[in-house]
């Protein structure tokens, strides 16, 4: 029982972005690069789940040089093998990534593959759905938990209406949200070995069709009407002024 | 044709962001020339249902029934949806930007061999066909262009407001019950349950929420923020990076992938005010900001704002509150 886990180099998004020249892509040098929080979760259950089987999770990212860090990553908290397919992923569309994907799958034979629900900075919501059909494969969509027992794949998750579980044999795709594990955080000895591991790199078996991009604009900025209560601890007597006004203390 | 996959809630009405769909469906329809919308949808269609969708502006509500739909199943109803799209000819299939909404287009772009657009904003013109969704979280826009037929896309959360049509449709209902092939049958749900408990009540429902962010830097960073939850009886609240750093339970999340917050004051303390984070607390009724950049979003996007740190400014604000109430 094999498994593949997905994961994308996005810019962090939790600072302000900047776009590209051309207007094709975000410049994240200022605001920094990460693993969005979706896959950090679909690592950490490719390794939970590889570990219950007494087998081991492999790693694959599509991206540019600066992209094996994120394979490091990865491969720190305990998955044992990575493929980088090395391209500028700005110019790969969906159905690009999902072509590349299956043919690593092709190639590796996995049987579980693990993707993020969508990602941080594209936000497509449809590359594993996408993979699922190259494959032939089931595939569910946005799920917190899954396990793996007997070749049967159990993935569970919230719906508009509850709390739902699929279960299917495998191989099957499964797209993971975040907020069902706690991604562990990487050891030092874990760091040390993931240096050792050898990636594997690989270029696009087909040319990029492309996102249907015309180009990448950034919002208009609203309009403030902030009121200063002051700098530093000075401002306590107007904050808690304001607290008074607005009737929450004293409660 | 224009096809919008409709979301039904629990008492059988349609779902705000899927009347909000039907809604952005008729500037296609107008810049069309009058295109008719239709609704597709799972479950039972009840004479109220079909008078609300009427009233924005639908003209024929497609029902897929049979046992094939009984349980969700994103690629049968896709194939249910395949079936529609036949028989009505739509040249475009549009949803909210649901989970479900953006897993089911997903499903019937994959199948089509057509591209999909998620979480559009707003729709450029029919020639060439552009729209502009949420990227990045929110944090910027791409401008993207659907040449193939059926254009498929979402519609973003509260993109427009739903409104009713000035011309109401037929609203008239047309039952489906199409064969689904046993392969669209195999990644279906099998069983679904009253969810978890839910850790996150007493954040939903509290009257003052304090919000901490990266500034808190370290998960001991917490003693005065939470000092001055206890004085205003709220409850604290944090932003992604925070959980993600394992500083914080993710059921205190507040933002797009946790809760949304709607207190009389929120009190973010060292966040920055990224867009998902944003999403959570939007409707908050009074924000006052800490932080020590004054051009950081939250700031200004607040009613008030402190400029300075955190483990500063709140045991300062603590003290003044403990002084006055002596």
């Amino acid at each position: 029982m094999a498994v593949l886990v997905c994961v994308k180099r996005v810019v962090d998004a939790s600072s302000e972005v900047l776009l590209t020249e051309d207007a094709q892509g975000v410049d994240g040098r200022y605001a920094g690069f990460t693993t969005s929080a979706h896959e950090e979760c679909a690592v950490e259950l490719a390794v939970q789940i590889a570990g219950a089987e007494g087998q081991s999770a492999s790693v694959m990212t599509i991206g540019d040089a600066d992209a094996v860090e994120q394979l490091r990553a990865a491969l720190a908290v305990g998955c044992t093998a990575a493929t980088h397919v090395v391209a500028d992923p700005q110019t790969f569309g969906p159905t690009d990534v999902a072509r590349e994907i299956a043919a690593v799958v092709r190639d590796q034979s996995p049987d579980l593959v693990l993707l993020g629900n969508d990602a941080a900075d594209s936000g497509d919501f449809q590359v594993g759905i996408r993979l699922a059909y190259e494959l032939g494969w089931p595939v569910v969509n946005g799920v917190k938990k899954v396990s793996v027992a007997d070749g049967v794949v159990t993935a569970s998750g919230d719906g508009p209406d509850g709390y739902e579980t699929y279960q299917m044999t495998l191989p099957a795709v499964v797209t993971v949200l975040e907020g069902g594990v706690e991604p562990r955080y990487p050891t030092v000895p874990g760091r040390m070995k993931a240096k050792k591991v050898a990636i594997e790199e690989r270029s696009p078996v087909a040319e990029p069709a492309g996102p249907q991009r015309v180009r990448l604009l950034l919002p208009p900025p609203a309009p403030s009407n902030v009121q200063i209560l002051g700098k530093g601890a000075d401002a306590a007597p107007a904050v808690v002024d304001v607290l008074e006004q607005l009737g929450v203390l004293g409660r | 044709m224009i096809l919008v996959l409709v979301e039904t809630d629990l008492d059988g009405a349609a779902v705000e962001v899927s009347r909000e769909a039907v809604t952005f469906a008729r500037t296609l329809s107008e810049a069309g020339g009058g295109v008719p919308i239709d609704a597709v949808l799972v479950g039972d269609v009840s004479p109220a249902l079909g008078e609300q969708l009427a009233a924005y502006g639908v003209r024929d509500v497609h029902r897929l029934g049979g046992e094939s739909f009984a349980a969700f199943a994103g690629s049968a109803w896709a194939s249910g949806i395949e079936t529609v799209l036949a028989a009505t000819k739509s040249v475009v299939v549009m949803a909210a930007g649901t989970e479900r909404g953006n897993e089911v287009l997903a499903h019937v772009a994959a199948r089509a061999g057509v591209p999909m657009a998620a979480n559009v904003l707003t729709f450029g013109g029919l020639s060439p066909f552009t729209v502009t969704r949420q990227v990045v979280g929110g944090q910027a826009l791409e401008e993207m262009r659907l040449a193939d037929r059926p254009a498929v896309f979402t519609v973003a959360g509260h993109a427009v407001e739903a409104e009713t049509a000035a011309t109401p449709g037929a609203g008239n209902v047309v039952e489906h019950a199409p064969e689904v092939a046993a392969v669209d049958l195999v990644a279906r749900v099998v069983s679904s349950e009253e969810p978890e408990p839910d850790l996150s009540g007493d954040l939903t429902s509290a009257k003052v929420v304090v919000g901490a962010g990266r500034g808190a830097g370290s998960a001991e960073g917490f003693a005065d923020l939470l000092e001055l939850t206890d004085l205003l009886h709220g409850s604290l609240g944090v932003s992604r990076v925070v959980t993600s750093l394992g500083w914080r339970p993710h059921h205190e999340q507040v933002g797009q992938t946790g809760s949304r917050i709607s207190p009389d004051l929120y009190i973010p303390c060292g966040i920055s005010g990224a867009i998902q984070h944003w999403a959570g607390c939007s409707s908050a009724k009074n924000i006052l900001a800490i932080n020590t950049d004054a051009d950081a979003p939250m700031v200004t996007k607040a009613t008030y704002a402190v400029i300075g740190d955190l483990h500063e400014v709140i045991p300062a604000i603590n003290a003044e509150i403990k002084r006055r109430q002596g």
